[in-house]
């Protein structure tokens, strides 16, 4: 296989559940999980005679994501029905967007490994709403070879958007900076819980490949990608395959491919027929959108700052490094952060604490550390250690304890101050020096790493406690004196 | 048989309210003209007797109390199947939903209920409202009470049959096309359809969602606008809804058309019409004159284009809408290997030929490389003929024509040619695709039928349409002319269902 | 116009409607009657004229994101089904995938 030659040609369709909270076109309420077909109204369910009322809210969240995106908002926009008849679309029709999408042509700025930026064209970001699950009763769980299948309507009608971006993507690095981009801005507008894991949003990878320069190749669309590392091992499979069947003399068909996560492979799930004709017409139950100028800039003046923004001020006015910058975002740090710097407390400082015990601990416990501290405790913690009156160790224990709720820093601090008494410090280190004997002969004989040995026995001797500066110095007072 | 029957709503109401007769008598005195005359009217599909009795007792309890009571209070009403009765039996008409019971009921039912109206029970109509005779019910015929052979119109033509033969004062249908006005038309009662987007759709089930409007039936233009009043109004859970403020339909009924200017389409009196319906519309059009409106002559000239761009938009719409009868919720179910195999069973199972018909031809109108030469400009056509009536507007407050080019037919008359079925509704289509409030009133009769047997003719509607949210200037002429007119409208001839 | 029977059958895929052959081979002249007098609007210049989907114009209708009723109870939600198993609707087996 000689990739080199060859050039991918990559475009994204994200699906992006909505955290409304009712569906795109009922009252029912919208949230995940649930008792089979307990989250339904008789609109979910199509009943005969039922009709859809367009969410207000879910109209605004896509107008925030197509502003987020720089989209140019359509004046008038209608919904479609799109005509295919599948189960667990209860009206065998998704109200859908087709010619004139709420919000148009947009971009997205991605940051890829090597520090460079690229722009991804958006071609448009649409609502529709969701359908239900089915599940498949048999030997093989999947569709194939099922017995038969059990349908719920619980997601049926949820509030979706379809952001669609030019074929603009080149690489599985590329693709996986577009999506973890997106999802960061969907994260920051507040729209979506944006999972990949649990479905809330989800990725379809348009694919071909082409030698530069001559018209792109036919394309397959790959699905069932359930995390940012799937979509780019599935393209890079994808990529590979379409060039092997090429080059072995075979031609791409335009189908939609299957992800096995498992298998690390994709496989034919559906050709693409001549049947494929939606029979997309206005759909006659809803009226046109046409969102005011004022409606739009209100909604614009309520924006939050959105990641690439965030990232900027955090490496630029902080002076942060691209990679602690990152960290915090990525940690949902970058709030706690601006909390300190406003309490006054250190940028760089409170970025080390927060990038290492902080991220740590919310790894750990599954909390962000917004619910367990306050910028101003974490400025008081800085405080603390800048005029010596915590240690490291001693720090580090009183954040724990403060990420505990047991109390604020300045409370904490008297258990774990530091030992900064020379009378005090002077009297360990004498009989330190009695029982390590041998190492302080080392030191005395010129290997200075031995006195490592010695500063532990003293930080042991104080429960960590002591000032281990003046630790230092006590002993070479008395090693080298 | 009580002569109770034969008061008009007004009448029945007024004597309520006196404490000559209770709501339940009345209530009775229907359900029992029901049960002596249905087995050749063939109007009703389900009887509710039992909850109209309990209902009816409930609106006397109250009346005895001296409660505030509904504008409909004791009132009789006949609700078409088309519209969800929560708990009742809702089959549009078709195998499909033989025995579907919604759980919830149309805004038009509750608001008929909020009105204290009695609902008797549901109507026999054409399948999913697709035909103009009734004849493609799955169930059964529906007989004109003039002349039990004959068609009492469609697809509200249990409602249209169950006025015209006293069964109930007032009646519910659905107009798509002329579903309200062609039936009342050939049974000689008042059947109004209101602006697009004035009673709910909710609940109603879809045919062309665009087009569909629900309206009364009665046999008094105050009846049938009563009837009107009460269902119509703002839904917020219809987005096509009309929000400005509702104007009464019955006050000032009576003030009469002196200086109002009528405008005669000339396309509603065409080549198609009978003699006999050309005849009475023309006396009735005199009569106006004579009642002091100004006479003017309007033109639609793309009202010729109205039957066929409906014959694209309609069957569109109503191919998605129909998607959902599939099996797999509720409904029908006929067997099959695959989820997919039986949903298509179900379907040619479940529909009959004429729903079937329009399926194939709205689903051949929208798939690709044919939508823009027909359901696109069908819709254009549709900007047209607003743009026509717009124009009628400006020379005249009302317009008038016939309702449809003929009196009822025979049953099986034209089952064989669709084509000759839909040009029933060649008049009453362009109204409807413009959204206009229209309405049939009885002028006259078919004297002139060329089988002339010595009755004296069959019914003869002539249709007002009247500008967008202008139902009353179309009800103030209609109740003008029907005072003037004074028609026995009592069914009779050789074949006639006998009078109460 | 003509409509060859494959042209009735595809169509009728798309509709999901298993016909018969005699429905079939009925439908095509029906169709093809229906079609050319509805083709008829095609004798209207109209390139310049905008297309109405409603006769009343509405816009911007829009829904409170409030939860105003309750779902439907488990029992009505299966009321009506064909077929149900623990409150979910059965169907037989499933080819291909949703769009
Ligand atoms: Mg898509
Ligand atoms: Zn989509």
């Amino acid at each position: 296989m000689s990739t080199t030659e060859w050039e991918a040609v990559i475009g994204l369709e994200v699906h992006v559940e909505l955290n409304t909270r009712t569906k795109m076109f009922s009252d029912c309420p919208n949230s995940f999980g649930g008792d089979p077909n307990t989250r339904v109204t008789e609109v979910d369910l199509g009943l005969p005679g039922t009709l859809p009322v367009v969410n207000g809210r879910a109209v605004e969240y896509a107008i925030r994501l197509g502003l987020a995106l720089d989209c140019e908002i359509s004046p008038t926009s209608e919904f479609h029905r799109k005509n295919y008849f599948y189960p667990d679309m209860p009206k065998n029709y998704q109200i859908s967007q087709y010619d004139v999408p709420i919000c148009g042509l947009g971009h997205l700025d991605i940051v890829l490994g090597d520090g460079t930026t690229k722009r991804v064209g958006i071609t448009r970001v649409h609502m529709e709403e969701d359908a239900g699950k089915s599940t498949h009763v048999g030997e093989s769980g999947r569709v194939h070879g099922a017995d038969y299948s059990l349908l719920d309507y619980n997601r049926a009608g949820v509030p979706l958007l379809e952001c669609v971006s030019e074929p603009d993507i080149r690489t599985a690095e590329e693709a996986q900076a577009y999506l973890t981009e997106l999802r960061a801005i969907v994260l920051a507008l507040g729209i979506s819980d944006a999972k990949l894991e649990e479905g809330s949003m989800r990725c379809d990878a348009n694919v071909s490949v082409h030698r530069p320069g001559t018209p792109y190749g036919t394309r397959a669309e790959i699905k069932n990608m359930n995390s940012v590392r799937s979509l780019g091992r599935a393209i890079e499979y994808e990529i590979a395959r379409q060039v092997d069947l090429i080059e072995s003399g075979g031609t791409v068909v335009q189908e939609t491919r299957h992800w096995d996560e498992d298998a690390g492979t994709t496989s034919t799930l559906r050709r693409k027929e001549t049947l494929d004709d939606y029979r997309y017409f206005p759909d006659p139950d809803l009226v046109q959108i046409a969102p005011s100028q004022e409606w739009i800039e209100e909604i614009r003046a309520s924006l939050p700052e959105l990641p690439a923004t965030t990232r900027a001020r955090l490496t630029g006015d902080l002076g942060l490094s691209q990679k602690d910058a990152s960290t915090l975002y990525d940690a949902g740090l970058v709030p706690l952060l601006d909390a300190t710097v406003g309490e006054g407390g250190d940028a760089a400082e409170a970025a080390k604490w927060l990038t290492n015990e902080v991220a740590a601990w919310q790894n750990e416990t599954g909390t962000p550390a917004v619910q367990a501290l306050s910028g101003a405790h974490l400025a008081q913690l800085l405080s603390l250690v800048a005029d010596g009156t915590l240690g490291k160790g001693g720090a580090r224990t009183v954040l724990a304890d403060v990420l505990a709720g047991k109390g604020s820093p300045a409370e904490l601090a008297g258990d774990h101050a530091q030992v900064s008494d020379t009378d005090e410090l002077a009297a360990i280190v004498d009989q330190v020096l009695v029982e390590q004997a041998d190492a302080a002969q080392k030191v005395r004989d010129g290997n200075d790493k031995a006195i490592g040995a010695l500063v532990g026995a003293v930080m042991r001797a104080t429960k960590g406690k002591a000032n281990p500066g003046l630790v230092n110095q006590l002993l070479a007072e008395r090693l080298h004196g | 048989m009580s002569e109770l029957v034969t008061r008009t709503a007004a009448q029945l109401a007024a004597a309520m309210q006196a404490g000559e007769v209770s709501a339940v008598e009345v209530a009775q005195a229907h359900l029992d003209r029901i049960d002596a005359t249905d087995d050749r009217t063939g109007a009703w599909l389900a009887m509710m007797g039992e909850d109209a009795l309990q209902a009816a007792a409930d609106v006397d309890a109250r009346r005895a109390r001296g409660d505030a009571l509904g504008p409909l209070a004791g009132i009789p009403v006949a609700v078409k199947d088309i519209m969800c009765t929560r708990g009742t039996t809702t089959t549009a008409g078709s195998r499909m939903l033989e025995h579907f019971v919604p759980p919830y009921d149309a805004t038009v039912v509750t608001r008929l209920r909020d009105a204290d109206g009695i609902i008797l029970g549901k109507t026999n109509m054409d399948e999913f409202a697709m035909g103009s005779s009734t004849e493609n019910s799955a169930f059964k015929n529906t007989r004109n009470p003039w002349d039990l052979d004959r068609i009492p119109g469609g697809s509200s033509g249990g409602s249209a049959a169950a006025v015209a033969a006293y069964q109930a004062p007032i009646s519910i249908g659905t107009d798509t096309g002329g579903s309200i006005r062609q039936p009342a038309s050939v049974t000689g009662t008042v059947g109004i359809k209101p602006t697009y987007g004035r009673a709910s759709r909710y609940g109603m089930i879809a045919f062309a969602s665009s087009l569909d409007q629900a309206g009364t039936f009665g046999r008094t233009v105050h009846d049938a606008a009563a009837g009107l009043e009460a269902i119509c109004g703002h839904d917020p859970r219809d987005s096509t809804s009309i929000p400005d403020p509702m104007t009464s339909y019955t006050e000032g009924l009576d003030r009469g058309v002196e200086g109002l200017r009528v405008g005669v389409v000339k396309e509603f009196m065409g080549e198609g019409s009978e003699p006999g319906v050309k005849a009475a519309i023309s006396h009735s059009i005199e009569r106006l004159a004579a009642l002091g409106a100004e006479i003017v002559e309007v033109e639609l000239p793309h009202a010729d284009y109205g039957l066929p761009a409906y014959y694209l938009i309609a069957p569109s719409e109503a191919s998605a809408n129909l998607s959902r009868y599939d099996g797999v919720r509720y409904g029908l179910r006929v067997e099959g290997e695959t989820t997919h195999e039986m949903m298509a069973n179900t379907r040619a199972k479940g529909f009959g030929p004429e729903v079937k018909r329009r399926i194939m031809i709205g689903t051949y109108a929208l798939s690709a490389g044919y939508f823009d030469a027909y359901y696109g400009q069908a819709q254009k056509v549709r900007t047209l003929i607003i743009r026509d009536f717009q124009a009628a507007f400006d020379r005249a407050d009302v317009l008038v024509g016939a309702t449809c080019p003929t009196v009822a037919f025979p049953l099986g008359d034209k089952t064989a040619d669709p084509l000759a079925m839909y040009l029933n509704d060649v008049y009453a289509v362009p109204a409807s695709l413009a959204g206009l409030p229209a309405m049939s009133l009885p002028v006259g009769f078919d004297e002139v039928s060329p089988q002339d047997d010595g009755r004296r003719g069959l019914p003869v509607g002539l249709q007002l349409v009247g500008p967008l949210l202008g139902e009353h200037v179309m009800l103030r002429t209609a109740a003008a002319l029907e005072a003037d007119l004074d028609l026995d409208l009592t069914p009779r001839g050789h074949n006639a269902l006998e009078t109460p | 116009m003509a409509l060859t029977d494959d042209d009735v059958r595809h169509v009728a895929r798309l509709a999901q409607l298993a016909l018969t052959e005699e429905e079939i081979s009925d439908l095509g002249p029906q169709l093809v009657t229906i079609l050319a007098y509805a083709e008829k609007v095609g004798e209207v210049a109209a390139a310049d004229v905008p297309p109405t989907s409603h006769a009343y114009p509405l816009s911007n209708v829009f829904r409170d994101d409030d939860v105003v009723g309750s779902p439907m109870a488990p029992g009505d939600v299966v009321a009506n089904a064909p077929d149900e198993q623990d409150v979910q609707f059965r169907v037989p087996k499933l080819m291909g995938d949703s769009a």
